[in-house]
């Protein structure tokens, strides 16, 4: 028996499924599906795998939009990071923070706070870490005179963690020339020399989820609280950077640091 | 509110269905919808009439494919708490394989896909979005769909068997 349409393609399958196909094509593809049952078999695989994607995101644009793509306020340039409850002390690491990479290179997008931040005191971290002699302006010794002269400089009520209790003593602390005014870089060192430092700068996110980025040598966590960013950085140990981390964060919570 | 922010509002929704399916990540595909937001406002200037969704699904995909291209270059940012759901059945496992046989595909097919099934583009919308010709498109959507029921099918490619 002939066809008597010109042979399908497989494009023409494909735009059938889609709704692209040519209007006076349709009963020729018609024609052959009834006639080659292999094919109506793989375009019905290709319906159900649609079926399959609406049925797995479709309801995803009823959704309510969350506030922080509310267009009125990403107009007004205010970037609005997605908050957590500071109650709950839930240390959510975000992928998300690897979109602000891709706005650190050549493209138009300021690259995001997390950015400049984490690098900067990465950047810090790396350069005084390795002092032996100088690694600090004032030492951990002094540390009343240490706090009021970083919180004066940042104009905001530091607070300075005391990690004794996970084996961390406090070297000392200094001040540094941030991305947006003065930043404060305070570094700790455990039993086997390790260091560790928190970076502080003064932001205008009010307070984002705690991210993690690993460097070369380096790690870096970083969160917002209260208009005040924190950077720990520390060797690429993640599980020991997690702990200080959560440690300088509860006892920076619990003292409730604030703007001046 | 001017016409040009209430096209985008309007948007905002089927952006975040097609970042949420395109990334498979929900708190990343919100930021890379709140960074399309912020790059469409920015360039109002630059956008001269036609489909604003079109326009919106071109800045998205872009945005998306320079994070995949920096995410290849740079130190890797690590989720530390990686929420990899736990093994399911019933209805929820066939969800769960249609997101894995996605995450299967290479980026250009998965979006070519995304954008006509779920997302209800022509092929010269999604020609346009990608910036390739119609044929491109046409060929990508017939290679993740042989993908798709290969890895349904239980292959796991793109290891392939050799003897």
């Amino acid at each position: 028996m002939i066809d008597r349409y010109p042979p399908v393609t497989e494009e023409e399958l494909h735009a059938y499924v889609d709704g692209e196909l040519a209007a006076d094509r349709r009963d020729a593809v018609e024609a052959w599906l009834a006639s080659h049952p292999e094919d109506a078999a793989r375009v019905a695989q290709w319906r159900a795998q649609a079926d399959a994607i609406r049925a797995r995101f479709g309801m995803l644009a009823s959704e309510p939009v969350p506030a922080r793509l509310n267009l009125d306020k990403l107009a007004r340039g205010a970037r609005s990071w997605r908050a957590i409850a500071a109650a709950a002390v839930v240390v959510a690491f975000l992928a998300g923070g690897a979109v602000g990479w891709m706005a650190h290179g050549a493209s138009a997008a300021a690259p995001s706070r997390f950015d400049t931040f984490t690098a900067q005191a990465l950047d810090a971290h790396g350069v005084y870490v390795v002092e032996v002699r100088h690694p600090v302006e004032v030492t951990g010794s002094e540390w009343p005179h240490l706090i009021q002269w970083l919180s004066r400089r940042l104009d905001y009520e530091l607070k300075i963690p005391d990690l004794e209790s996970i084996g961390l003593k406090l070297v000392g602390g200094r001040l540094l020339p941030g991305p947006f005014g003065p930043a404060a870089l305070c570094m700790y060192e455990g039993h086997s020399g390790e260091r560790f430092t928190i970076y502080y700068a003064r932001t205008d996110s009010p307070q984002t989820a705690m991210r993690y980025r690993s460097a070369d040598r380096f790690a870096a966590v970083y969160w917002v609280e209260r208009g005040l960013a924190y950077v720990v950085s520390g060797p690429t140990d993640r599980e020991r950077l997690l702990g200080v981390s959560q440690a300088a964060y509860d006892q920076i919570d619990k003292s409730a640091a604030q703007p001046r | 509110m001017g016409g040009f922010q209430q096209a985008i509002e309007a948007a905002i929704p089927a952006l975040r269905r097609y970042a949420r399916a395109l990334t498979r990540n929900g708190e990343l595909a919100d930021d890379l919808v709140q960074d399309t937001l912020v790059r469409a406002l920015r360039s109002e200037h630059l956008f001269h009439g036609g489909d604003i969704r079109s326009w919106l699904y071109t800045i998205l995909t872009n945005l998306n494919r320079n994070r995949l291209r920096a995410l290849a270059r740079r130190p890797v940012l690590q989720a530390i708490d990686d929420n990899d759901a736990p093994e399911l059945a019933g209805p929820e496992a066939g969800a769960r394989d249609i997101e894995r046989a996605l995450a299967s595909l290479v980026e250009d097919q998965r979006s070519a896909l995304l954008l006509v099934v779920l997302e209800g583009l022509t092929y010269r919308e999604v020609a346009e979005v990608q910036g390739v010709p119609i044929g491109t498109v046409m060929s990508r959507l017939a290679r993740a769909r042989m993908q798709i029921k290969a890895y349904l099918d239980g292959e796991r490619p793109p290891l392939r068997r050799v003897k």
